[in-house]
């Protein structure tokens, strides 16, 4: 592989991963509270959260643009701080948080759905409040299911295009990730083999990550149907 | 010394109770449906009456005139579930010392509580190793290493056989004897509480319709051992 393609490969590491570690707190919260709370606006916000997951990613891009750009709302006051995020690596990580953040939130959620409400009650009994019996009784149960979100939301973040290209453009060793890297050489007239090259990079990431998510949340329902 | 003078509605359920617990251990009993284990939950706060007054030995844990409603954390009631509910993601120890770190003054009671219900050798088990009458034990542990001033013990032996029920009674009459500590036992079985309780009250469709010395209300044999 050629020095572009490395830093390409690099750069998408780094803004899946900063993408999923911001994303995961948020993610986490939102997952069990959508699960567990009692609100009745849960509905609502689950379906807004959802809204990624079918928006064209263009139009999610050009969203943010307009919202992260330097002359909009939040684009500006960050600015005056100085932190760019559009055409910059850190506008790539965010498109791919906002893409991905669907994924994340929905595994979590059913992660959490499936824990046993009474285990809490006891951590209760014993001592715990409600913050510490979420912290040390709720989400261990859960964190399987988290686990299998944060890979989906990595690999979905890893793959992201159509957001990145809007908001972060295609600037080759600053925000040029994988996926724009491989337009780029399929675009070009002899770029074939680096173009392969990088799709068996992309295909090897999804395959690893889609299996390791599956054992990680993978109950073992045959055997239940069984018994 | 427990008071307790509550109103709890739940669809057609209703519990209305007042009455003063004194006794070092007293039952409740009557069938399936009739209250017991909501009333269990009321008194370690999991529900909240509709009105009324808990006193825990002068502290008022629940008053709905005064606005006083103590979460379950702050109650120091301990709770032995019909199920044990041990935490799956931890081992024996790990779930012996969950109550115990988050409890100002047990810990000097850790070795005592793994004597007398011999734990020693369940320590680094994880709970869904346990059979189920270790699983009690484990659980019955942890409610004590909570130091609580009050212990509840929802049907501690019906998940469990008839010959592992007369192994782990003997445990629950040392834990009465060891460590001095004011329960609350509920059952459907006359049986255990004739080796265990000291005050019976016999609880039907929410209300006490009746109460006395356990030999008194259910004269005869008993199958388990009284070693108390």
């Amino acid at each position: 592989m050629s020095a572009a393609e490395w830093q390409a490969l690099a750069l998408s590491l780094k803004v899946s991963m900063s993408a999923t570690l911001f994303s995961l707190p948020f993610g986490i919260l939102l997952a069990a509270w959508l699960a567990l709370g009692k609100s009745r606006l849960r509905w609502l916000v689950d379906a807004l959260v959802q809204v990624p997951l079918v928006l064209p990613p263009l139009v999610t891009g050009y969203l943010l643009l307009m919202l992260f750009g330097r002359r909009g709302p939040l684009g500006g006051m960050l600015s005056a701080l100085g932190i760019e995020i559009a055409f910059d690596w850190k506008g790539a990580a965010l498109a791919a948080a906002i893409v991905s953040f669907p994924l994340l939130v929905r595994a979590a959620r059913a992660g959490f759905e499936a824990t046993d409400p009474r285990l809490a009650e006891a951590a209760r009994t014993l001592g715990a409040g409600p913050r510490d019996a979420f912290f040390t009784v709720t989400f261990p149960q859960a964190r399987r299911s988290v686990l299998a979100g944060v890979l989906l939301a990595f690999t979905r973040g890893f793959g992201e295009f159509g957001a990145t290209i809007v908001l972060a453009s295609n600037i080759p060793g600053k925000t040029q990730t994988v996926p724009l890297a491989i337009f780029n050489q399929i675009q070009g007239a002899d770029g074939e083999d680096a173009a392969l090259r990088l799709v068996i990079i992309c295909v090897l990431v999804s395959f690893v990550a889609m299996i390791a998510a599956r054992l990680l949340d993978g109950r073992p329902a045959r055997k239940d149907a069984d018994a | 010394m427990l008071e307790l003078k509550l109103r709890f509605r739940r669809g057609p359920f209703n519990l209305e109770l007042d009455t003063t617990l004194d006794q070092r251990v007293t039952a409740f009993f009557g069938p399936s449906g009739c209250g017991k284990t909501t009333l269990l939950n009321l008194i370690a706060g999991l529900a909240r009456p509709e009105s009324g007054r808990i006193l825990l030995a002068g502290e008022t844990l629940f008053d709905s005139e005064a606005g006083i409603d103590l979460p379950p954390e702050r109650r120091r009631v301990g709770y032995l579930f019909q199920e044990g509910r041990l935490f799956p993601h931890l081992n024996v120890s790990g779930n012996l010392r969950y109550g115990l770190r988050r409890s100002k003054d047990g810990g000097a009671l850790f070795e005592e509580v793994v004597e007398v219900l011999e734990l020693h050798n369940l320590l680094h088990r994880q709970a869904q190793q346990l059979s189920g009458g270790e699983k009690q034990r484990a659980a019955l542990g942890r409610a004590l290493l909570r130091a609580p001033c009050l212990l509840l013990l929802d049907e501690p032996l019906a998940s469990l056989d008839e010959d592992l029920k007369g192994r782990i009674l003997p445990f629950l009459a040392r834990t009465v004897g060891h460590f001095d500590l004011p329960m609350i036992y509920v059952s459907h079985s006359s049986a255990e509480l004739r080796s265990l309780a000291d005050h019976v009250k016999l609880l039907e469709n929410g209300k006490i319709a009746g109460e006395g010395d356990p030999e008194v209300l259910f004269p005869g044999s008993t199958p388990f051992p009284k070693n108390s």
